[in-house]
């Protein structure tokens, strides 16, 4: 489903990502844990193109988004066929990035309708189902500064799907709520993964990236460290790094 | 006091000025209509992020906003005859003058409005796979329409009250014709009636842009 080789990024002179290799299957969880600065958001908004790699190579349901040219530097598909490609990626953010002047209704059927050129009539169907899915088929006529964060990011989920994406990536989504929003958001979330959707999220909570994800991948500089089954990553063998780090984010 | 203590005589005054009243709302009107969308432009321009493009426009904008509309005024109506052997008439310069002085300041305007959108707006749009075009005209630019409107309104209520400038290349505006009543009746009174014409419009505006605060107090962001 998503192929990473081998993604070097950096800023300036800060080698952000070096050299990640990432495999993910059609249906699989994937929960990507990690200290501030390990590369894990990075590495996911590279995925979604809104960062270009150096070097490496991205291919999303069997189209190469980037690849190495002879120089070994990152080659990107031109405008159109990129779109094309990262339409098949969604991505929820920490802080949501709700369209203030939408309501809750138009924040999904507008990126439809302007996107893939569905119908009024079908858009607003499509978007009134999946508000009901993150029950919150009550606020749809509302505006965003009139909801809390976790519905805020409910809605956030249910834009991200009326796209239709193949791969659902969140970043940190409940980073800014506090415990009782947090649970809301993540059942959404595990609810999805109950359907089999194939997702990749980036997440601090230790406890869901164990009980949701099939895989959790252990980031550290830059690099994957630890990539493996929720049980063995974060289970009773884990590593001296993962145990470390999850002492201190205490779980 | 020859007309604010005679309801008749001051009602000719009014009647007498009207045409100049017209000309000054000639020239507010045709301003705005020139310099919002070209600001727009300039600020776009301005915000480019190849230096050829974006250099040239902030030296547009310090030379318009860092000289003299009266200066500008002169340079317009006399500077362009000269060099390009076309002449314009009054009112035309006086337009084109206010125009290209006016947009550097709505540019600026623009350009802050713009600048604090968050990213996580073009981010969102990215993603979910709106083009640049797209991301400006349904996501952009209605936020910032709300964010701007203040400064704006400060910009028009100014522009109200320059448009007496214009009298400095003897275009027959409000001011003006304010001036010859002045002169012809040895009396001050036709300056302060011309006052209250500015006064007046400068109300309808600030009512104007009231309403349209109001119809934008639908979401806070």
């Amino acid at each position: 489903m998503l192929q990473a080789i081998n993604v070097a990024k950096s800023f300036g002179t800060e080698d952000v990502l070096r050299g990640v290799s990432l495999r993910v299957s059609r249906g699989e969880v994937v929960a990507i844990i990690g200290r501030s600065g390990s590369g894990k958001s990075t590495l996911l908004r590279c995925l979604n193109h809104l960062e270009e790699i150096d070097s490496g190579s991205i291919v999303i349901d069997g189209e190469v988004m980037a690849e190495n040219d002879a120089s070994g530097r990152a080659r990107y598909r031109k405008d159109a066929e990129l779109r094309a490609i990262c339409q098949k990626m969604g991505l929820v953010f920490q802080d949501y990035n709700l369209f203030p002047h939408y309501s809750v209704l138009k924040n999904l059927v507008m990126p439809q309708t302007a996107v893939l050129h569905r119908s009024r009539q079908e858009a607003e169907a499509k978007a009134r189902a999946l508000l009901e899915k993150v029950g919150l088929a009550d606020k749809a006529d509302e505006y965003p500064c009139n909801l809390s964060g976790g519905q805020c990011q409910r809605v956030a989920i249910a834009r991200a799907l009326a796209m239709d994406p193949e791969i659902l990536c969140f970043d940190e989504p409940t980073s800014a709520l506090d415990p009782q929003l947090t649970q809301e958001v993540l059942s959404v979330i595990r609810q999805l993964a109950d359907e089999q959707r194939t997702m990749i999220v980036v997440t601090h909570e230790m406890n869901f990236a164990r009980d949701v994800a099939d895989r959790v991948i252990y980031m550290e500089g830059g690099l994957i460290v630890e990539d493996g089954p929720a049980q063995k990553v974060l289970g009773s063998e884990r590593s001296a790094a993962v145990r470390a780090f999850v002492g201190e984010s205490g779980y | 006091m020859k007309y604010f203590n005679n309801p008749e005589a001051f009602l000719k005054l009014v009647v007498s000025m009207q045409d100049g009243f017209a000309a000054t709302l000639t020239i507010f009107a045709l301003t705005l209509v020139f310099s919002i969308p070209l600001g727009m432009v300039i600020a776009l321009l301005r915000m480019s992020k190849s230096r050829i493009i974006s250099t040239p426009i902030a030296a547009y904008i310090l030379i318009m906003r860092g000289t003299p509309l009266m200066l500008q005024l002169f340079a317009v109506y006399f500077a362009i005859p000269m060099f390009f052997g076309v002449n314009l008439d009054r009112m035309t310069a006086t337009i084109l003058a206010f125009s290209l002085n006016y947009a550097a300041y709505f540019a600026e305007i623009f350009r802050g409005g713009i600048m604090s959108i968050p990213v996580g707006q073009y981010e969102a749009s990215h993603v979910l796979g709106l083009t640049p075009v797209q991301t400006f005209f349904h996501i952009v630019l209605p936020q910032v329409v709300k964010r701007v409107l203040l400064p704006v309104s400060n910009e028009v209520i100014t522009l109200v009250k320059d448009t007496s400038l214009a009298n400095i290349i003897a275009v027959s505006e409000l001011f003006r014709a304010a001036k010859n009543e002045a002169s012809r009746t040895a009396s001050v009174e036709p300056l302060f009636v011309a006052g209250l014409f500015y006064l007046l419009m400068n109300g309808v505006v600030t009512v104007f842009f009231s309403r349209l605060t109001s119809r934008f107090a639908y979401y806070k962001d």
